[in-house]
């Protein structure tokens, strides 16, 4: 009798121990609110998160495999696909680190275009990230003002590049052609929109108490732990240290602009929302100051081994027609070297490392993409906070699975 | 081109402090690289660290010579300072029969994610790593993708059965 | 005032008509897809719900998490091998009648990505209906082959829509189906374990093949 007794209560206290003990849930890879394809292994104790794995690798597209069959130019086309919200950027980190190695100046027209789109790029890739971090966390309307925003400056990058999404509009060498006639009076019109728009949101979002109640004091992240973790752009200057790429390391005439750095020593969501809200003001500050650089002059540089000949030219001149061709069949050589060129992309630093063996191809093309390392800081943001929250601290990094996977 | 004479100082400073830590030095193209014995990666990171300010590792990757290359792969980290906002490149060899490295996921913990990486696609192992398993490519997938003899394009005909 | 009162006042209480077209007419009418967003695609997708293409003309604005709940599967970008099988999971647990669009050039047949990591076209996992090209496809794409599904369904006979037989959908919902990813040791004892079949193929695709 006892001993079944003593094996009853050992059953009852295993049982109660199991009831109590922790449980482990699986989320994503398909889920509304991991923004694509990521999946996270919770380990939950009632609603509180005891521990998170995120399971990666989703959307792995062996892109760092794709550089080393394509010649330098058609890699181009590849980087848009990475991070499909910036791939204006993206763009610019790769051709900038081939002009690197090839030792090419850009022209001044250049530079200030490229600046101009990349500013222009960063606002739409802040509008998808307002949408949808307003989305998760229950705030529906934000969402289609932001896509109205966006679809704006999405028309604009179309008319320049032809593309809305996938432009590959910066080559190495330049530009892929100049800006389409009346375009300053069209960036000029979405400016005069835009501010309204801000004030929307701020209206909508900034001042909505249940949004401050959903992201203040969550996912906390100190200022040294974040340079540990290696966090970069807003995630980084939302823990209250001051570092721009744009400002520290500059590159493409960023430091003749006049612009501040976003910083907040929160180091919550509410701060990381923060720092980007007040970007979007620094980024249309450089829109207008890249407007008022546009000089006449041409676009590409003077390097006829690597950049294309002019469209007209083609027409015109034989050799042009078989100096196009040998670039597009046969590439171009790049002298032996490595480089590691980073810019500042909208999520953070955007590092490209690029190693050529003297050939049309390169050896090695690898991407440090700043969702991949903003993404491993986060099972140390959201340990102890309640599940729902998990949803907040992943908007407030701002990730593209594209990046991350590659 | 960048200026690149207070990295040769980081490199002095190093130099100083054990001799045999600093092999080749490249500067090129306004960037440093200084290849490092692999036995002494974490020693050497951790003096550039306290020393040096070098507070952020902002990119690892390994890269693959080609199997007829000795030692064939190489591991560069890329370290960053929040202070002095210089960069600086340090590179590791290693031969194909014994390609392992000590992980540095001790000083910075980004290291992780960046280590899993090369270890995934490259097959690089990194000694004391914490948690050193594929991260992008299922756990069943056969093979390094990014080694130079693994087959640059084509595929194996796909099918759930 | 809407459009039933002349309607109502000009025809009969009773109408024979095919119960297939009714019942058709229905189903296009309200196309619910499955929120399945892979890559670039994806956001050009939620760019048809925003204001400027509005899906919501054509009924099919209400994207569901659940795919219990949903029609139709929109494939919105590359389909990598260790995404397919969920793919195919999330497929299986739709309820008929489903259909599926391919959308873009990376789910319909790889697209520029060639090599180890994509699956070449997602026909090879699930069977499409409409298959959409470009990379990515404009919104404007994406509402014109939803108008091509409601055409499709118009023609389809209710009678080819029944559900999987009751054995097969229980056997198609296999349990603990993706990786432990915790510790390495756990991932050895995942390799090791025999596996089982992922699923089996539902009656809409057995139609298909014979």
């Amino acid at each position: 009798m006892s001993v079944a007794l003593e094996n009853k209560s050992d059953q009852i206290a295993a049982l109660d121990d199991s009831l109590e003990s922790q449980m482990t849930i699986s989320m994503g890879p398909q889920h509304p609110s991991t923004h694509g394809v990521l999946r996270l292994e919770l380990v939950l104790d009632g609603e509180l998160v005891i521990k998170t794995t995120p399971d990666i690798g989703y959307l792995h597209t062996g892109m760092e495999k794709l550089f080393e069959y394509k010649k330098y130019q058609q890699g181009i086309v590849i980087t848009d696909r990475m991070d499909y919200l910036n791939p204006l950027g993206n763009n610019l980190a790769y051709v900038m680190a081939a002009e690197k190695l090839l030792q090419i100046e850009i022209p001044e027209r250049a530079q200030v275009i490229r600046v101009l789109m990349c500013e222009l790029q960063r606002i739409a890739s802040h509008m998808v990230w307002l949408g949808t971090h307003a989305l998760d966390i229950g705030a529906m309307s934000v969402f289609f003002f932001c896509f109205r925003q966006r679809e704006k400056i999405l028309n604009l990058i179309e008319a320049a590049s032809g593309g809305r999404m996938t432009p590959s509009y910066f080559r190495i060498g330049g530009l892929m052609m100049d800006l389409p006639a009346g375009f300053d009076r069209r960036v000029k019109q979405f400016l005069i929109d835009f501010p309204a728009a801000m004030q929307q949101f701020e209206t909508l979002v900034t001042g909505n108490t249940i949004f401050q109640s959903r992201t203040k004091e969550i996912g906390y992240i100190s200022k040294e732990e974040a340079i540990n973790w290696g966090l970069t752009g807003p995630c980084l200057r939302g823990s209250g240290v001051e570092l721009d790429l744009r400002v520290h390391n500059p590159y493409t005439g960023y430091e003749q602009y006049d612009f501040d750095i976003p910083v907040e020593t929160g180091g919550d969501v509410w701060a990381r929302f923060k720092v980007r809200m007040r970007e979007l003001y620094e980024s249309e500050k450089i829109v207008i100051q890249a407007l008022e650089r546009l000089k006449p002059g041409p676009t590409k540089a003077d390097a006829p081994k690597v950049v294309l000949p002019d469209r007209d030219d083609m027409r015109k001149h034989m050799d042009s027609l078989i100096h196009h061709f040998l670039i597009v069949a046969e590439g171009f050589n790049v002298p032996e070297g490595e480089v590691y060129h980073a810019i500042e992309a909208s999520k953070g630093e955007l590092g490209v490392y690029m190693k050529s063996n003297g050939g049309p191809k390169p050896e090695r093309v690898h991407f440090r993409g700043p969702s991949f390392v903003n993404l491993s800081a986060l099972p140390d943001m959201v340990e102890g906070e309640l599940i729902a929250d998990v949803v907040a601290v992943i908007g407030s990094l701002d990730i593209v699975l594209g990046e991350i996977d590659r | 081109m960048p200026d690149t004479n207070n990295l040769e100082k980081f490199v002095e400073n190093l130099r100083a402090q054990n001799a045999d830590w600093v092999g080749e030095v490249v500067d090129a193209l306004g960037e440093v690289t200084v290849y490092v014995p692999a036995e002494n990666i974490v020693e050497i990171c951790s003096f550039l660290k306290t020393e040096s300010d070098f507070d952020m590792l902002a990119d690892l990757c390994g890269c693959d010579r080609g199997p007829e290359e000795d030692p064939r792969f190489e591991v560069n980290y890329h370290l960053f300072s929040t202070v002095h906002h210089s960069r600086l490149r340090l590179k590791v060899l290693l031969t194909e029969d014994h390609p392992n490295v000590e992980s540095v996921t001790g000083l910075w913990k980004t290291a992780n994610w960046h280590e899993r990486e090369t270890y995934d696609l490259l097959g690089i192992i990194f000694d004391k790593h914490p948690d050193l398993r594929r991260i992008l490519l299922p756990s069943d997938f056969d093979g390094h993708a990014l080694r130079k003899d693994y087959p640059l394009r084509g595929y194996e005909p796909y099918s759930l059965n | 005032m809407g459009l039933e009162n002349p309607l109502f006042e000009s025809l009969p209480d009773v109408l024979t008509v095919k119960l297939d077209a009714v019942i058709n007419w229905a189903r296009k009418s309200s196309i619910w897809p499955a929120t399945f967003g892979l890559a670039c695609c994806a956001i050009e997708m939620m760019n048809s719900v925003s204001a400027r293409n509005d899906l919501s003309r054509f009924g099919a604005e209400t994207f569901r998490a659940s795919p219990r709940q949903a029609d139709v599967m929109i494939v919105s970008g590359r389909v990598s091998r260790k995404m397919a099988p969920v793919l195919r999971r999330i497929y299986d647990q739709m309820p008929e009648p489903k259909w599926v669009i391919s959308m873009g050039a990376c789910a319909t047949s790889g697209g520029v990505f060639d090599n180890y990591a994509i699956v070449q076209g997602v026909d090879k996992v699930v069977p499409v209906d409409i298959y959409i090209p470009g990379c990515p496809p404009r919104p404007e794409m994406l509402v014109h082959a939803i108008t091509m599904l409601q055409e499709k369904i118009m023609k389809e006979s209710v009678k080819e829509r029944t559900d999987t037989f009751e054995e097969e959908s229980r056997k198609s919902i296999v349990p603990g189906t993706l990786p432990v990813t915790e510790g390495t040791k756990l991932e050895e004892e995942a390799e090791n374990a025999s596996s089982k079949p992922y699923t089996v193929p539902s009656k809409h695709e057995k139609r298909r093949s014979s």
